[in-house]
């Protein structure tokens, strides 16, 4: 009897797809690996795409609609490819109260990015967190992935404008 | 596996290359938690141990610990021996401390540490500060494991489940739920596979107790989830971690590897027919996934909303199988209670609440960090003599509890014991323990503004009540913060935020209207003032220039 399943192919023969598969397979490729499958995939390349999106869908049996609906919910995944740096601004209650609308007001003012944007040149993008975790640092920042704690907004502007 | 997850490398090292045989004289332990790690306290490990090796110390070891709790002070270096604490040390600058390491002598005696320690009783954070947190040799040297082992050879689950209810344990999550009463109902719930799911998911801004205890001694929740799945019979486990805390989870992976290398996860567990095992789930920030059912979905790979309950996950949870789900602390405090035996444990603490509670100390105050105290101490002791007070000598203003849903507590009730009922009696709740300060310079209306801001975008959006009302209300607070508002506007805030906390689904929605509450509870003149006199008392807020008509 010929094979009535056939296992979805990623989207290009990227090696990072190798990564993706493997996590999912890693959990059966059940519909309950989802979110896991798309964390694998976002940190491979950084956002989700639909095309990573349909083929992470079709793997594990979930419809497109309903991937794109998790994909939406969920503010860590970004279906937009980020900047070349990432500047993290943590809006926590301590980082709040001792400055962070300051540090994102600076940035908008200096460098013309609001939360969630990138600059025009595609150099940097701006995110904000709800809470690092690093409340003993407030206000902290994540600047390509390392934290930055008890931050002044004019040298961190002038830390970014350098890079 | 990213680099940002990937665990950090030496784990400890003898100061001299060669192996030394002889006892060690002095340790040397460098706090690698997140908040130290961020100032680059792996780099002191490495240096010190350099450094110590070059002046010749064979007989001194350098160790990384876990979280030493007084973060504000970071990056720390202790000498256990003597008691010494090094603060905001520098890679570059380690020679103080190699010099002190010289002159450890055995029989020493310990300096006093000061108010911020030696009030703490610890319990969940007994280890802190002591263990690697990625070394089972060094749990197992302080007692790890001893009350799973105790747990599976001498007692029943029916014992074990006793055991918790008479200890007092109630939920360290938030809502302070009797753990004992729980398990009981997860243990007689029908059906042959079952679930214990840590909730990790830590996403009250302000709150990192349980990122401590992730990164400063993961096994220690993995023992306590084991010991939970024996009493509740259920052989599949679940962590469900903030995909924010890259270390927690790179050491709770380090953590779960050793522990199923080591027989204390897996098939057969310390040679006994019982089996159980644990995944990682990681969150993918949504704060409404802390709430339980929503938690489930999450989990099962679908988008976090939460559903009504009853049926309440302890009957049937994740793929509809009875699920006991607690928080870290709470997981993190069994493996004491059922070592050290319920009645120790629930001799601190008061009357209804027992034990100690780990409290996220943070904002406007001097040692921000993570102190673990017996229920019942009062806020001034917790604030004043061991927070060191409010930073440059301001004016105490507010703490705020319970995060989002929690609410304000003012000066007046600063002797006031932190229990889970006089916390609820004054507005606020006990929340995960976060606690923080506020000065003069927060506007309490902002602060009302700020967390419906954060409700607003947290929602889910499955309920009307809260999709709509919390928009609403943030609209309302944002008139008053502009100065446009008027008295109507304030009683149609006062209307919406009861029928918000009335009619929503979850604890999001139900709680979101509190700091509402409790802001115009205690700091209703502050909310007249915006109105009636356009005026910020704290000048925090900006108005908008047009006048408002008359």
């Amino acid at each position: 009897m010929p094979a009535l399943y056939k296992k979805p192919s990623p989207p290009s023969d990227d090696k990072r797809w190798k990564i993706v598969e493997t996590r999912m397979r890693r959990m059966g490729d059940k519909p309950a690996a989802l979110i896991e499958a798309l964390h694998a995939a976002q940190e491979a390349f950084g956002y989700l795409d639909e095309g990573a999106l349909n083929y992470v869908g079709d793997t594990l049996g979930v419809p497109h609609s309903r991937v794109y609906g998790v994909a939406t919910f969920y503010s860590f995944f970004t279906l937009k490819p980020q900047g070349e740096h990432t500047c993290v601004v943590c809006t926590g209650t301590a980082c709040y109260i001792n400055g962070a609308k300051e540090i994102l007001a600076r940035i908008e003012r200096d460098l013309g990015v609001k939360p969630k944007q990138t600059t025009a040149d595609n150099k940097l993008s701006v995110l904000t967190a709800r809470c690092l975790g690093a409340c003993s640092l407030a206000p902290a920042v994540i600047v390509d992935g390392e934290v930055a704690g008890k931050v002044i907004a004019g040298d961190l502007v002038a830390r970014l404008e350098a890079m | 596996m990213s680099e940002q997850n990937a665990p950090a490398r030496p784990v400890r090292r003898r100061a001299t290359e060669e192996a030394h045989e002889g006892p060690t004289r002095a340790h040397a332990y460098v706090c690698e938690a997140a908040s130290c790690m961020s100032l680059q306290a792996h780099d002191i490990t490495l240096k010190l141990g350099e450094a110590a090796a070059a002046a010749g110390q064979s007989d001194v070891v350098v160790k990384r610990v876990g979280c030493m709790g007084l973060c504000a002070a970071g990056p720390l270096v202790q000498i256990p021996e003597t008691g010494q604490l090094f603060s905001a040390v520098h890679p570059d600058n380690v020679e103080p401390i190699v010099a002190a390491l010289k002159k450890v002598k055995p029989g020493v005696e310990k300096l006093p540490l000061g108010p911020f320690f030696e009030h703490q009783v610890r319990v969940v954070t007994e280890n802190f500060g002591e263990v690697d947190p990625e070394s089972l040799d060094d749990y197992l040297g302080r007692g790890g494991y001893e009350a799973l082992q105790k747990v599976l050879s001498e007692m029943t689950s029916t014992e074990v489940r006793e055991e918790l209810t008479k200890s007092g344990l109630r939920g360290r999550g938030g809502a302070g739920y009797p753990t004992g009463l729980k398990w009981t109902t997860v243990a007689k719930a029908p059906g042959t596979q079952k679930y214990v799911i840590c909730n990790a998911d830590e996403g009250d801004p302000g709150a990192f107790m349980d990122r401590s205890v992730l990164e400063s001694d993961p096994f220690r929740v993995l023992e306590g989830m084991a010991i939970a799945a024996f009493a509740v019979h259920a052989t599949e486990g679940y962590i469900y971690c903030r995909a924010e805390y890259p270390l927690a989870v790179a050491r709770l992976r380090s953590a779960i590897r050793q522990a199923q290398r080591a027989g204390f996860l897996g098939q057969g567990i310390a040679d006994t027919s019982f089996t159980f095992d644990v995944q990682i789930r990681l969150g993918a920030g949504a704060f409404v996934c802390g709430e339980e059912t929503a938690l489930i979905a999450s989990v099962e790979g679908k988008r976090g909303t939460p559903r009504p309950r009853p049926p309440y996950p302890a009957v049937e949870g994740l793929f509809g199988c009875p699920t006991l789900i607690n928080n870290v602390e709470s997981f993190a405090s069994v493996p004491s209670i059922l070592r050290k035996g319920s009645e120790w444990y629930s001799a601190i603490g008061t009357g209804k609440s027992k034990g100690t509670k780990v409290f996220a100390l943070a904002g406007r105050i001097v040692n921000t960090g993570l102190v673990e105290v017996p229920m019942g101490m009062t806020l001034r002791e917790i604030v004043f003599d061991m927070g060191g007070g409010i930073i440059d000598g301001r004016p105490f203003k507010a703490v705020q509890t319970g995060g989002p849903s929690g609410g304000c507590i003012p000066a007046q009730f600063l002797d006031m014991q932190m229990t889970y009922e006089s916390l609820i009696e004054v507005g606020s709740f006990m929340g995960s323990g976060g606690l923080i300060v506020m000065d003069d310079t927060s506007c309490m209306v902002d602060v009302a503004k700020y967390f419906m801001d954060f409700c607003r975008d947290e929602s889910c959006g499955k309920c009307v009540p809260c999709r709509v009302g919390t928009t609403q209300m943030w609209m309302l607070l944002d008139k008053i913060t502009r100065g446009n508002a008027d008295l109507i506007d304030l009683a149609q805030l006062e209307r919406l935020a009861g029928v918000v906390q009335k009619m929503s689904l979850c604890g999001l929605g139900q709680g979101a209207p509190n700091p509402i509450f409790s802001t115009l509870r205690y700091f209703r003149d502050e909310y007249m003032a915006h109105i009636e006199e356009r005026r910020c008392p704290a000048g925090v807020c900006e108005f908008d220039t047009a006048e408002v008509p008359a």
